[in-house]
């Protein structure tokens, strides 16, 4: 989709004839996420819909108790010390950000009083600064009053490299001063169209000065507050027992009124996630499971227990193929899958096209994943304005078969297609893990049929997601042909999350494999795209360069990535919970507004 | 005796040292990444990864690691946990009541089957009740715990809906209440590991009360005119239950195995279910301390079986 098309349906929305929710939705089947769309919107001034969650309950408190459930348990409170989900979704039961994303990925204020806009003045017009108003009347639960000197502590406990925060590639380059007690201005390098992630979102839950002033640094493992969080948020905490049991309570003095409508709060920890989803789907034990992993023929099954359901959110979440663009089988300089390196096979775009075809992802989403993959041709799936509507997907062995064809494979007598002495024999590696196994089965199964042999290889988990710069199974050293695993999409900006094809992020031996661009693609037209990006204030120019290189890297012409099913995220929730969950933040971003409706 | 304790004592520690360089060097070189989470995160820089390693002294060798493990283990420094960074013995404490009680009562609960039902089948052997007895028991423990332990899922809390199948070590009820829904919660987990555990007592204790009943001083018992059950009860049972003794002291071991299972299964909060979300999150200095306490407790019940058994037993003495 080219800009100008892009601009003519924002025209629609504005004037009317389409709505706001449906602009969205069809910019995220185009790759974009939800945020940038409704960012898109709101930069041309069409007016914000409603997130279609309302909060019913006129009074605070009288719920009684929110059981939730992690089959992984929380294992740490503090927010920048995360180290996944769970954390983060626990620490935020406490702390609040700026703002946070809702479903549709608008921001939605917590401790700002307003979102920083063109129109209020938040954003400069250079796009070098953003200037936030801080609510008025917040207290931590301790009684202190919040002000912008916690603000800008955040930035400097985040920022600092001797605390090692896993959210310094928030703060690191941003610089944070106080213009009031009330008033913070972000400062940028350089113009800067993604400015809502300092301070927004699960990186940017503040934490309070006056607790955590002492244990900056070095001493960051010491501060009490890491396991006796201190927020601003609608629950207080009681106590917490790493590994198992979390519990809080409504916090009376919270800032929002009639919130929150649950007294008493609960996180429980560990297990399985199928039994999870028992507890909350048929047993009704607990009344909200967190990331079902699990086979939707089961949870559907569990769901016939009548007492809870399953609920998807979309996110950016991927479950892509890679297909080499150098040779995983010679070594130069020390390394294996060099870029001084062709492939024999894949640097030939008949051989990656006819893999584009041999991959039958609509019997991934229907025989495996069910609701939690949906078949996809992009890369970047939402926010729905990056989304891209001029790729399609296709499963056709016999076009795959023309295609080798004509490109003058041929299959040899044991029925593989060879070229010039090149075989079409590939390696397939990916995660230990059934449903990947299920889908390397489907694909072989396709391959085989069109002269294609795939040798299966896979890798337990917590091995081929390792750093170890020792270990030669590990994803980003990339020693196959093909490899697939999921990549998650945490921010609702696709800045960060599409820089993995960049050129300078090349994972090599040099960088100890630590650069993000594990499938060695290469592509001046895509570094340019994202370098313009970078830079492009204008919304609808930035998603329209987004599109395109989403394009560029699933394109038949110089693609090497197969999207296979984008991965909304799912959980189980009991019929009578009311939540607002969205896939751009915690789960429990906004768990002061839950209540129960009988 | 007092001489002989320290003199075991001595030898268990450099048995310990050994265990403790075989773990940690297994430890050590096993793949895998306490920060793997951040790896797939596009959000997280990769240097912010390479600081927690470095900070963390992943990246030293592992001899240097060994070395400042030991000495700090040495001071009573457990060290801390990667993933939580709450020290490591604050985590163990704050599990191993649970643990005990578990697996405490479950070893109780064993004992009062094994104990009766052994006595009985080997009063009367090969009669139908020691038939029933003997498959009953060759069932109970050839069925694996994690299997029982679902059975017993599916049928009180999926189809009767009787009892809960998530285990909360803090109950907030008061009085009764409290009690009654520590035991409701505590059934199933405390059934699978006791049975578990009684039906292999059952054989050993049925096979030691084999051994003593044909000897002549039961014979002599009898012959005095005692009653069937005196002679059962002080003549045979207690000589019987030396070799008993013994064996579970020294089963102790394997029955906090099999509480690794069940407290997994369970969401028991114990010792167990800790080790397995270390290992799997591969957060080294919690699987280490963990694994180190097993090998602690293995050579303590050890010692403390040799011990009960010769003061059991008074032909045995220690030298």
């Amino acid at each position: 989709m080219k800009e100008h098309e892009l601009r003519a349906l924002i025209g629609e929305v504005k004037g009317g004839k389409l709505s706001r929710r449906t602009f969205i939705h069809r910019m995220v089947a185009l790759g974009l996420t939800a945020p940038m769309a409704s960012q898109m919107l709101d930069f041309v001034g069409v007016a914000r819909a409603d997130t279609g969650f309302k909060y019913k309950p006129t009074k605070r408190g009288g719920g009684g108790a929110l059981r939730i459930l992690y089959w992984q348990a929380p294992t740490l409170l503090n927010p920048h010390f995360a180290t996944g989900t769970k954390d983060q979704d626990a620490s935020r039961i406490f702390y609040e950000p700026l703002a946070g994303w809702d479903s549709d990925g608008n921001l939605v204020p917590s401790l700002a009083a307003e979102i920083p806009s063109r129109e209020n003045g938040g954003l400069a017009a250079d796009g070098k600064s953003v200037t936030w108003k801080l609510k008025k009347g917040v207290k931590w639960h301790d009684g202190k009053p919040f002000t912008a000197d916690d603000v800008v502590f955040t930035w400097e406990y985040a920022a600092d490299p001797a605390t090692a925060t896993v959210t310094s590639g928030t703060y690191k380059e941003v610089k944070v001063e106080k213009v009031d007690d009330l008033t913070v201005k972000v400062l940028f390098d350089k113009p800067t169209p993604f400015w809502a992630d300092a301070f927004v979102g699960t990186a940017g839950m503040i934490i309070p000065k006056h607790l955590f002033a002492d244990f900056k640094g070095e001493k960051s493992r010491d501060a009490p507050t890491n396991l006796k969080p201190v927020g601003t948020s609608a629950f207080k905490f009681v106590d917490f027992k790493p590994g198992d049991m979390l519990r809080a309570e409504a916090n009376p003095d919270y800032h929002v009124p009639n919130q929150p409508y649950f007294d008493t709060l609960e996180v429980k920890g560990g297990g399985d996630a199928v039994s999870a989803a028992r507890a909350v789907l048929q047993t009704g034990e607990y009344d909200y499971a967190w990331n079902m992993q699990v086979e939707d023929a089961i949870l559907k099954r569990l769901e016939t227990g009548g007492k809870g359901e399953v609920h998807v959110v979309p996110g950016g979440n991927i479950e892509f193929i890679q297909l080499n663009s150098t040779d995983p089988w010679t070594e130069v300089d020390g390394e294996r899958s060099s870029i001084k390196t062709k492939h024999p096979a894949f640097s030939d775009p008949a051989v990656r096209q006819a893999m584009m075809l041999l991959v039958d992802r609509k019997s991934v989403e229907d025989h495996i994943y069910g609701r939690t993959g949906v078949a996809t041709a992009n890369f970047l799936n939402n926010p729905e304005r990056f989304r891209s509507k001029a790729t399609k997907f296709e499963f056709n062995v016999a076009k795959a078969t023309e295609i080798l064809e004509k490109a003058g494979w041929k299959k040899g007598a044991d029925g593989v297609r060879e070229k010039g002495g090149v075989k079409l024999k590939f390696v397939y590696q990916t995660s230990i893990n059934a449903p990947r196994q299920k889908n390397q089965a489907i694909v072989k199964q396709a391959a085989q049929q069109a002269g294609i042999d795939l040798e299966l290889k896979s890798v337990v988990a917590s091995v081929f997601f390792s750093s170890d710069v020792a270990n030669p199974d590990t994803y980003p050293k990339f020693y196959a042909d093909m490899q697939m695993y999921t990549t998650t999409m945490a921010q609702p900006d696709p800045d960060r999350f599409m820089n993995q094809y960049c050129s300078w992020e090349l994972a090599t031996k040099d960088n100890k494999w630590q650069g993000r661009n594990a499938s060695r693609f290469r592509n001046d037209e895509y570094d340019k795209a994202y370098k313009a990006a970078q830079g492009e204030l204008d919304p609808v120019k930035r998603a329209a360069l987004f599109i395109r290189m989403n394009e560029i890297v699933v394109g038949e012409e110089n693609g090497t990535i197969i999207p296979v099913v984008y991965r909304p995220r799912a959980h189980s929730r009991s019929k009578t919970l009311k939540a607002d969950i969205s896939g751009w933040d915690s789960d429990t971003w906004a768990v002061a507004r839950w209540y129960r409706e009988a | 005796m007092g001489y002989y304790i320290l003199r075991r004592l001595l030898i268990a520690i450099p048995s310990l040292l050994g265990i403790s360089v075989v773990l940690f060097t297994v430890l050590a070189l096993a793949p895998g990444d306490p920060f793997e989470e951040l790896a797939t995160n596009p959000a997280v820089p990769p240097e912010v990864r390479m600081a927690l390693r470095a900070k963390f002294g992943l990246d030293d060798p592992v001899a240097v690691r060994y070395v400042r493990w030991i000495s700090a283990m040495a001071q009573g420094d457990w060290g801390f946990s990667f993933v939580s960074r709450v020290n490591v013995d604050d985590l163990i404490l704050q599990r191993l009541g649970v643990t005990l009680f578990v697996i405490g009562t479950s070893q109780i609960l064993s004992l009062l089957i094994a104990i009766p039902v052994g006595v009985i089948a080997a009063t009367r052997p090969y009669s139908l009740f020691d038939q029933i007895a003997n498959t009953l028991a060759f069932v109970g423990f050839s069925l694996p715990t994690f299997f029982t332990g679902l059975l017993l899922i599916l049928v009180f809390s999926i189809w009767l809906d009787w009892l809960p199948f998530v285990y909360q070590a803090d109950i907030k009820a008061t009085g009764w209440q409290w009690y009654w829904q520590h035991v409701r919660q505590a059934i199933m987990p405390i059934m699978v590991l006791g049975l578990f555990q009684g039906a292999s007592l059952v054989r050993y204790v049925r096979s030691a009360v084999l051994d003593v009943i044909r000897l002549d001083y039961v014979t002599t018992a009898r012959a005095k005119g005692l009653g069937e059950r005196v002679v059962i009860v002080k003549h045979v049972v207690r000589n019987a239950l030396i070799p008993v003794v013994t064996l579970v002291a020294l089963q102790m071991p394997a029955i906090f195995g099999g509480a690794i299972v069940t407290e997994q299964i369970f969401r028991i909060p114990g010792i167990g279910s800790l080790l397995i979300s270390s290992i799997l999150a591969n957060d080294t200095p919690v699987i280490m301390a963990v694994t180190f306490v097993f090998a602690c407790l293995v050579v303590l019940f050890n010692l403390i079986a040799d011990i009960l058994y010769g003061w059991l037993d008074p032909r045995i003495t220690f030298r």
